[in-house]
Parts: structure tokens; C-alpha cells; sequence
């Protein structure tokens, strides 16, 4: 006996095994992030002076780092759709354009570090910047993950497309929502640690 | 009328699929060579094995660890007899236990016991090895993620089982590893981080497959409301594990920040340690730490307790020859339980200094979560009330289980209420109450289930007379070790004591049954010896049984013993609920879910 409704959806429950999955891995992570904002707030309330984030770390290349994640996400669901459109060519672009706009994310990222580690603020100077290094750090990781998915999904996990189109699109349609979700997080990370 | 709809139509579909995959099956069976059928193996029962007997030889070690306590606590300060030697100078000079390998002792005995030793056998062992087959599916809905969870745990226990030879030893901090004395801690405190961070992986990928199987690979015909009590108790298991783990996670790498970069999420501002001020920004906080902690671990201890209700409702409909009582009534309370789990947790922290309010909040939700658990305690009390009982080795565990828990359940209420907890707050009270919970309680269920499932495991039973030598030895044993911990307690006698207590004046009433304690520990100890043999005995010279040596009801006793990849010859299809025991006049006294209706079944109405 084969292991039923990897690709096609149960009668029943509306869904299938991928897509069931994927949904709690994400709550899974709502609650790991959940877990770091809260202790944010903790910290915060409880903190003698707190700097606001404007006046320590680089808005603009924040800005336009948010501009670069939300940018992916479109590229992902354009590479997801356009293998529901059986375009594999467009899809391989769209999914590529994914991968750069991520790792264009993660330079900007270095950079940023590099310039706050130049001027002396490392995760020991203060509990704001702990924080901030360890959210960041863990999102950072994130999007490592996703960039590796993404590249197996790009070169040698694309050979599925040929002898399985519907459960490739599924594993496309997972590793998108998986990204959008590291998108999500960093939407909630960029006001709370760069303008409040 | 609903469920009558479903099987219909979904049966033929099962049907032909299954003719034309069956096959395939066979194929895919013949080149799969050692290591890839008994080692790196993606099938359930095999994984199911593996976590069951890597989770019993921790327990074991945990055991040890406890057992070597015990020594210190009744005879503080004299050489450890047989093996004291060996210990090394680092740890027993001369074969005396030093303080420091006592708490290096204490913190890993929690720590492997719970998250090396019961969750691994309760959730990963008979997770893995039943639901599957109980809900009739053909393996886990991802074989691979099931896989890989199964080695993240062992590199976990690994790691955790190697941070006793790193300098300075295991983690000292306890096993609640509290701030800021985990962050002073020796190098074994990053490895206790770390091995933890394997282990959560391991819990989130296993309990993404459990819910995804039970969800998506039940049979047809096996409605939510036909499925097994025990599969229920797995699915909100597998719940608590998916959604309360990563907020330890979150703390575990705020805390290895804290050790290795630096920061003060958990050290507040003027710290002195080693008569120097501790060099940190400090504004953290002490409590962070333990709200983080707390939300896990107190569905941590549902995580214990509920796999065990689950095999405890299996083994009593089995051996009472009875459907369980309240069935629903059963499922609603689990579900609510779980809920429960996750809004109780501060009533660990009476004492911290949170506040009235607070504390007034979770000792009404701890009063609250009480009730579904004597819900479900008293429904299976009832089930035996006018059953024609069989007093097979599982049924002796599932009975001893039913006061055990009860007990260790009724203990809980006075800690559960903030003004009593301020005298029994870190007494031996505490340890005999949750003891109460998870060793006579758990282990007992886990013992039956064993008991319970080994010939589908193996096609084999478990020699009868030492599973009774094992059950009445450890169950005398067991309420010696723990029933004078309360009494201990309530004298007030504090549960850290390097010297078991000796130092403090008060506790000279109760001194005595330190020894009477240790040495029951190590009577218990020596009947674990006949399970052991039993369980390796059996495996091959066991008596031989068929599919079904219970007479039970449920789809796991429809396949072959064991069953083969693939588990079932042909798909099963759930024709009516789980436990038609003694249905009046039905042929035989029970009706298995997965055979078809017949004439000497009477009409549904």
C-alpha cells in the first residue's frame, strides 16, 4: 500500500498531506516568533532607558530590505503560478529572481551588521541590541533555509517536473507559503525594532 | 448517519486502489538492504522500535543516575560501594560523591527521564508503532520527516549523554535549568542547550507527522468520532508538542546568547559572582526564563500523562470485555485538557514574587484543568464496574494505574492552590506528587502497553509469570519510594539537600526514610531485571500468537503479527466504533471495527 493524498486532496478534510503539514509547521513557527516578540515586549516594559530603533539602526536600508522581501514573495507566487499555467521557463526565472532578491537581502543584512559591529554595538552592549541580533539573526537563518529549498527546488528537485508535474507544483506551492511567512515575520520585525 | 454516508462511498475507491498498489509494495520490499531496513529504516514500526527501546535504555540510565542519589541521600558522605571507584576524581574522590556531581546527577535524571526516557517510549514508541496501524493506514504520512525526527533525537540524547565527560560535567542548573545559575554554569549547561535544540527539532517533525497521519490516512469508515481513545490522546499529544516546544526553543537560544555571546536576556542588572560583579549590561530578567520554561513544560507534563490515559482506556475496554464508558465524554475532556495545558503554567512560580493577581489567575485555570482529568479518571474507573474482568499482565499495569494516577493527581491539588504551595513549594511533597504522576502512573501504563503490544510487534507474548513477578515487585517497590517522600515533605524537608537533609533540625523526624526510600529504589531497581530478560527472551523464544491474542476490537489487530511493510494485506475499512465488546448477540464477544457487517450482528438502528 501506497501512503494515500501525498498529491491529490482527501474527500473529507479538503486538503492534502503537503499542504496539511506545511500549515503546522508555520504554527509551530508563529509560536517560536511568538515567544521571542513576547520576551521584546518583556524586556522593554521592564527596561530602565530603551533607545528607539530609529536612532541606532539604518532605516532606509531597512526600508528597502522590507521593499526587497515583499519583492520575493511576489516572485515566488509568480514561479508557483506559472507552473499552475504549465510554464516551466517562467517559472525557473521567477523562481531564480526569488533566490537573488534573497540573497541581495541577506548583503544588505551583512552590511548592516558590519556597520554596527564598526561603531561598536555588538549583542552585549545593550538588551535592545541583544534582541535585535538575536531576531534578526534567527530570521536571518530563516531565509537560509529558504534560499536552500528554493535552489533544490531551482536544479535538482525540478527533475520532478517531468515524471510528476501536480506534486512538484505542491512542493512549490509549500516552500511559497513557508516563504511568505519569513516574509510575514520580518513585516513584524521591521516596525518593531527599526521605528518604534 | 453521516458516518453510514462516508463508508459507502468511500470503500470502493479504497478497494480498487488497493488491488493494483499492493504490488507495488512487494516490489519495493525485496531490495532494501540491512541498514536501510533496520537502521535507517522510513518505516513506522521499525522507527516506532527503535524510539521505544532507545527510550527504555534511557530510562534506564536515568534510573541509574537516580539510584546513585540515593546512595548519597541515605549514607551522605560515605564511599559509593561497587562502582564508586570508577566514578574518576572529578566526580567521587575516593568513591564519595562530590556536591557537584550530585546536582550534575539531579538535573540529568529530570532531564532524561523526561525528555530521553517517557516521551521518546510514549509518544515516539507507541506512537509511531500504533497509530498508524490502529487507524488502518499503510505508514506515517511522512516517512522520511519520521526518519530524520528519529535521528535528531538520538543526536540529541547523544549529545546529552556526552556532556557528562566535557570539563565541569553535565548541566548543574536543574532540570528546569532556571537563570541566572544556568548561565554561571559549566560548559555541560551549552551542551544541555544544545542537545535540547536536537530534541525539540526531533518533537516538531514527529508531531507534524502525527497530526497530519491522524488527520489525512485514516481508513474509510473511521470517522473522528470511531477512532481508538488512544489515537485521540496522541493527536492532542502531538498538539501540545507542536505548539509549546518552540517557546523553549526561543528561550533555549536566548539562554546560549546569554552564555556565549554576552547578553542579559535573563541577568538582571548587578550580579556578583565569584565575589566579583558579573561583567553583563544586566536588565533581564529571572522570571523571562521561567514563564518561557513553564509554557512548555507544563504541557510537558500532558505530553507525559496523556499517551498513557490513552493505553490505559485501550488495555481496560480490552481486558474488561466492555466498551470504555463515556466515550465521548472521554474525547471531549482530552481535547479540553489539552487546551487546558496551556494557560496553567505560572502555578509553577507561586513563589517568584509575580504577584497575587497572577497567581490568583492560574491556581482558578489549575482548579479548572482538574476536573477533565477526574473526568477521565472516573470514566475508566466505571468501564470496569460490571465487566467480566481479565487479569492478563497489561490489565495488572492499566489497574495499578488507575489509583496511582489518582493519587498523583489528588497530591497536586494543595500545590495547585498558591497558599498551601508556600509551605510545600520545593519539598519532597513536590517530588512525590509528580513522581506519583509519572512513574507509578505513566510508567505502569507504558509497562502495560508494552505488555500489551508486544506480540504485534513480534508475533510473540511476553513470558506471563515474570510480567506478574515484574508488575507485583515494582508496584510494592514503587509506593515505598514515593509514598514517604509526602511525608517527608509535608515535614518540610527541602528536595535539594546534598546531604538528604541532614543539616536542618527539622527534618530529624524524617530522616529515617531516606534509607527506607533508597533502598526501596534499588529493590525496585532489581525488579526491572526480570522485564529486561523477559522483553529480550520473548523476541525469539516467546510462545507464539496470532493476529489478534487478546480477542480486541481495534484495526492494529487486524494486520499480521508483526505486519508487514505496508501493514495491512488488504486496505481495512472501519465498519462500526472501536470498542463493541459484548454486543448483545453478536456471535463472539467482541466485533472488530474492520469486519463487515453480518447477520449475528443486530440491525443499526
Amino acid at each position: 500500500m501506497d501512503i494515500p493524498y501525498i498529491v491529490e486532496e482527501r474527500a473529507d478534510t479538503g486538503l492534502n498531506n503537503v499542504k496539511l503539514g506545511i500549515w503546522l509547521f508555520l504554527a509551530s513557527e508563529v509560536m517560536l516568533f511568538g515567544a521571542l516578540f513576547s520576551s521584546y515586549v518583556l524586556l522593554r516594559l521592564m527596561a530602565v532607558e530603551w533607545p528607539f530603533g530609529v536612532d541606532v539602526l539604518n532605516v532606509p536600508l531597512g526600508t528597502f530590505n522590507t521593499a526587497v522581501l515583499i519583492g520575493s514573495s511576489v516572485t515566488m507566487v509568480m514561479a508557483y503560478a506559472s507552473l499552475k499555467m504549465d510554464d516551466f521557463g517562467r517559472f525557473r526565472m521567477w523562481l531564480a529572481a526569488t533566490i537573488g532578491l534573497s540573497l541581495l537581502f541577506m548583503v544588505v543584512k551583512g552590511f548592516e551588521y558590519n556597520h554596527e559591529f564598526d561603531i561598536g554595538n555588538f549583542p552585549w552592549t545593550s538588551t535592545y541590541l541583544a534582541i535585535y541580533f538575536t531576531m534578526t539573526g534567527l530570521h536571518a537563518l530563516h531565509i537560509i533555509g529558504g534560499v536552500v529549498v528554493n535552489t533544490y527546488l531551482l536544479f535538482p528537485g525540478s527533475k520532478m517536473w517531468t515524471t510528476n508535474k501536480a506534486q512538484f507544483t505542491n512542493r512549490v506551492e509549500a516552500a511559497g507559503l513557508y516563504w511568505h511567512f519569513v516574509d510575514l515575520v520580518w513585516i513584524f520585525l521591521f516596525p518593531v525594532l527599526y521605528l518604534l | 448517519m453521516a458516518d453510514v454516508t462516508t463508508t459507502e462511498q468511500a470503500a470502493p475507491a479504497a478497494d480498487a486502489h488497493g488491488h493494483e498498489e499492493h504490488a507495488h509494495g512487494d516490489h519495493g520490499h525485496h531490495d532494501l538492504g540491512f541498514w536501510q531496513t533496520y537502521v535507517f529504516s522510513v518505516d513506522h514500526k521499525v522507527i516506532g522500535i527503535q524510539y521505544a527501546v532507545t527510550g527504555l535504555l534511557f530510562l534506564l540510565f536515568g534510573f541509574v543516575l537516580m539510584m546513585l542519589m540515593r546512595w548519597q541521600i541515605a549514607y551522605p558522605g560515605e564511599p559509593i560501594p561497587l562502582i564508586g571507584e570508577w566514578l574518576g576524581d572529578e566526580r567521587a574522590p575516593g568513591g564519595i560523591m562530590l556536591p557537584e556531581f550530585y546536582n550534575q546527577l539531579g538535573a540529568m535524571h529530570g532531564t532524561i527521564m523526561v525528555f530521553l526516557g517517557v516521551v521518546p517510549l510514549a509518544v515516539g514508541g507507541f506512537g509511531n508503532f500504533v497509530l498508524p496501524l490502529q487507524i488502518g493506514a499503510p505508514d506515517m504520512a511522512f516517512p522520511k520527516l519520521n526518519m530524520a525526527s528519529y535521528w535528531s533525537f538520538f543526536v540529541g540524547g547523544v549529545v546529552m549523554f556526552a556532556s557528562f565527560f566535557v570539563p565541569g560535567g553535565a548541566a548543574n542548573s536543574g532540570w528546569t535549568s532556571y537563570a541566572p545559575l544556568s548561565v554561571f554554569a559549566t560548559t555541560g549547561q551549552t551542551m544541555w542547550l544544545v542537545g535540547m535544540i536536537f530534541l525539540i527539532t526531533s518533537s516538531l517533525l514527529g508531531s507534524v507527522n502525527f497530526i497530519v497521519t491522524t488527520i489525512q490516512l485514516r481508513a474509510p469508515g473511521l470517522s473522528f468520532m470511531r477512532l481508538p481513545f488512544f489515537v485521540w490522546a496522541q493527536l492532542v499529544t502531538a498538539f501540545l508538542l507542536l505548539l509549546a516546544f518552540p517557546p523553549l526553543e526561543a528561550a533555549g537560544v536566548m539562554q546560549l546568547m546569554d552564555r556565549v555571546a554576552g547578553t542579559s536576556f535573563f541577568l538582571p542588572s548587578g550580579l556578583v559572582y565569584a565575589d566579583a560583579p558579573w561583567e553583563a549590561t544586566g536588565g533581564g530578567s529571572v522570571l523571562l526564563w521561567q514563564h518561557l520554561f513553564w509554557f512548555l513544560a507544563h504541557p510537558e507534563v500532558y505530553v507525559l500523562i496523556l499517551p498513557a490515559l490513552g493505553i490505559v482506556g485501550e488495555i481496560i475496554a480490552n481486558n474488561t470485555r466492555k466498551p470504555v464508558w463515556g466515550y465521548r465524554v472521554l474525547v471531549y475532556s482530552v481535547v479540553f485538557l489539552g487546551f487546558m495545558s496551556f494557560v496553567v503554567w505560572a502555578h509553577h512560580m507561586f513563589l517568584t514574587g509575580m504577584g497575587t493577581t497572577m497567581s490568583s489567575f492560574f491556581q482558578t485555570t489549575t482548579m479548572i484543568i482538574s476536573i477533565p482529568s477526574v473526568v477521565i479518571l472516573s470514566a475508566l474507573f466505571i468501564t470496569l464496574y460490571g465487566g467480566s474482568i481479565r487479569f492478563t499482565v497489561p490489565m495488572l499495569f492499566a489497574l495499578a494505574f488507575l489509583p496511582m494516577f489518582g493519587i498523583g493527581g489528588l497530591t497536586g491539588l494543595p500545590l495547585g492552590l498558591s497558599a498551601p504551595d508556600i509551605h510545600l513549594h520545593d519539598t519532597y511533597y513536590v517530588i512525590g506528587h509528580f513522581h506519583y504522576v509519572v512513574a507509578p502512573g505513566t510508567l505502569m501504563a507504558l509497562f502495560g502497553g508494552i505488555y500489551y503490544w508486544f506480540p504485534k510487534a513480534t508475533g510473540r507474548k511476553m513470558n506471563d509469570f515474570l510480567g506478574r513477578v515484574h508488575f507485583w515487585g515494582s508496584f510494592i517497590s514503587i509506593n515505598v519510594v514515593f509514598m514517604p517522600m509526602l511525608i517527608q515533605g509535608l515535614a518540610g524537608m527541602n528536595r535539594r539537600m546534598y546531604d538528604g537533609g541532614e543539616q536542618y533540625l527539622m527534618n530529624a523526624d524524617v530522616l529515617w526514610l531516606n534509607e527506607v526510600i533508597s533502598i526501596a529504589a534499588w529493590v525496585l531497581g532489581l525488579f526491572q531485571l526480570p522485564f529486561i530478560y523477559n522483553f529480550f527472551r520473548s523476541i525469539k523464544h516467546g510462545e507464539k500468537v496470532d493476529g489478534n491474542p487478546w480477542q480486541a476490537t481495534t484495526i492494529e489487530w487486524q494486520a499480521p503479527s508483526p505486519p508487514p511493510h505496508g501493514n495491512f494485506s488488504a486496505p481495512p475499512v472501519a465498519h462500526r466504533g472501536p470498542y463493541e465488546y459484548s454486543v448483545p448477540g453478536a456471535a463472539r464477544d467482541f466485533l472488530m471495527q474492520g469486519e463487515p457487517d453480518t447477520a449475528a450482528e443486530p440491525a443499526k438502528v
